[in-house]
C-alpha cells in the first residue's frame, strides 16, 4: 500500500511527531511505501536542522532526517509553514538575505498542492497532531 | 437525501481564534479547489464560532476568520454545512451565521463522510 504521512505537531511538546516517525518506519518495514511526507504547521520544525538535543535524549530532526534520505522518501515542507517558523533552505535564505538556513536537506520548500497530490496518489493519508 | 460524490469533505471543529487549525483547514481547502476537486466543508463543535458575523480580530492583531472563510465560495467550494446538534447546544441560529450554509443532521453528515473518498477534519 501507498501511505502519506502529514506531520502538524511540532517534535517534544507533543508526542504525534514521534508517533509519525514510528509509523513511517514501520510502513516500510512492513513492505509498504510512503509516497510522501509533509511537513505542515508547527510540524516543520521536525525539518530544523539546527536542533541539538541532550546525549540521553532521541534528536527527532536527525532521525526524520536519516530515515528520509536513507528511503530516498520525497518530503516536503510546507513553505508558508516553514517561512513563518524560521525553517527555511539555502536558497531562500539567499534570496531573503538572511544570515543562515535551518532546514534539512532531505526536505524541500513547497506549497499546499503537495498535499492535494499526495491526497489524489496515496492509498491512505495518515494526520499526527 | 443523497450526497455526490465527492473527493473531500473537510470538516471544521475547532474556534475561530486560540488555535491555527482552522486557518490550516482553510487553506487546504483552498488548494484543493485548485485542482478542481468536488468538496464538501462542514462546520460542527465550536467551528460553529467560525461562521458568527461582525467578529473583529483587530484587538488581537489577527485577520477576522469570519471574513476570510467568505472565500470559500470564490473559490468554487459551494456545498457548506453547519450540524444542527452544534448549532442547538450553542444556542446560535442560521441568521447570525456567514456563507449561507445548509443545515445536516447527523445521519445526513455520515452519509457526506461515507461519500467522501479524503475526510480532513481539523
Amino acid at each position: 500500500m501507498k501511505f502519506s504521512v502529514v506531520v502538524y505537531a511540532s517534535p517534544y511538546s507533543n508526542e504525534a511527531a514521534a508517533s509519525a516517525l514510528k509509523f513511517s518506519r514501520a510502513v516500510i518495514a512492513k513492505g509498504h511505501s510512503i509516497y510522501r511526507i509533509f511537513f505542515f504547521s508547527d510540524g516543520v520544525h521536525n525539518a530544523n536542522s539546527l536542533a541539538i538535543t541532550p546525549q540521553d535524549e532521541i534528536n527527532l530532526q536527525a532521525e526524520w532526517h536519516d530515515l528520509i534520505d536513507e528511503q530516498d522518501i520525497d518530503s516536503v515542507v510546507c513553505v508558508t509553514s516553514g517561512l513563518k517558523r524560521g525553517v527555511i533552505d539555502s536558497q531562500e535564505s539567499e534570496k531573503r538575505n538572511l544570515d543562515s538556513s535551518s532546514m534539512m536537506s532531505s526536505s524541500e520548500l513547497s506549497g499546499l498542492g503537495q498535499l492535494i497530490d499526495a491526497y489524489a496518489n496515496s492509498d491512505r493519508v495518515l494526520s499526527f497532531g | 437525501m443523497n450526497y455526490q460524490l465527492t473527493n473531500f469533505t473537510f470538516l471544521a471543529r475547532t474556534a475561530p481564534y486560540g488555535t491555527n487549525r482552522c486557518n490550516l483547514l482553510m487553506d487546504i481547502a483552498l488548494a484543493s479547489s485548485v485542482f478542481e476537486q468536488k468538496s464538501n466543508y462542514v462546520f460542527m463543535d465550536d467551528a460553529i464560532y467560525q461562521l458568527l458575523r461582525n467578529q473583529n480580530a483587530d484587538h488581537i492583531q489577527t485577520k477576522t476568520f469570519g471574513k476570510a472563510i467568505e472565500a470559500l465560495k470564490l473559490y468554487g467550494i459551494n456545498n457548506i454545512y453547519v450540524l444542527e446538534k452544534s448549532l442547538t447546544e450553542r444556542s446560535v441560529s442560521l441568521d447570525e451565521l456567514v456563507l449561507n450554509p445548509e443545515i445536516i443532521n447527523q445521519q445526513q453528515l455520515q452519509e457526506l463522510v461515507r461519500n467522501s473518498q479524503n475526510v480532513i477534519s481539523l
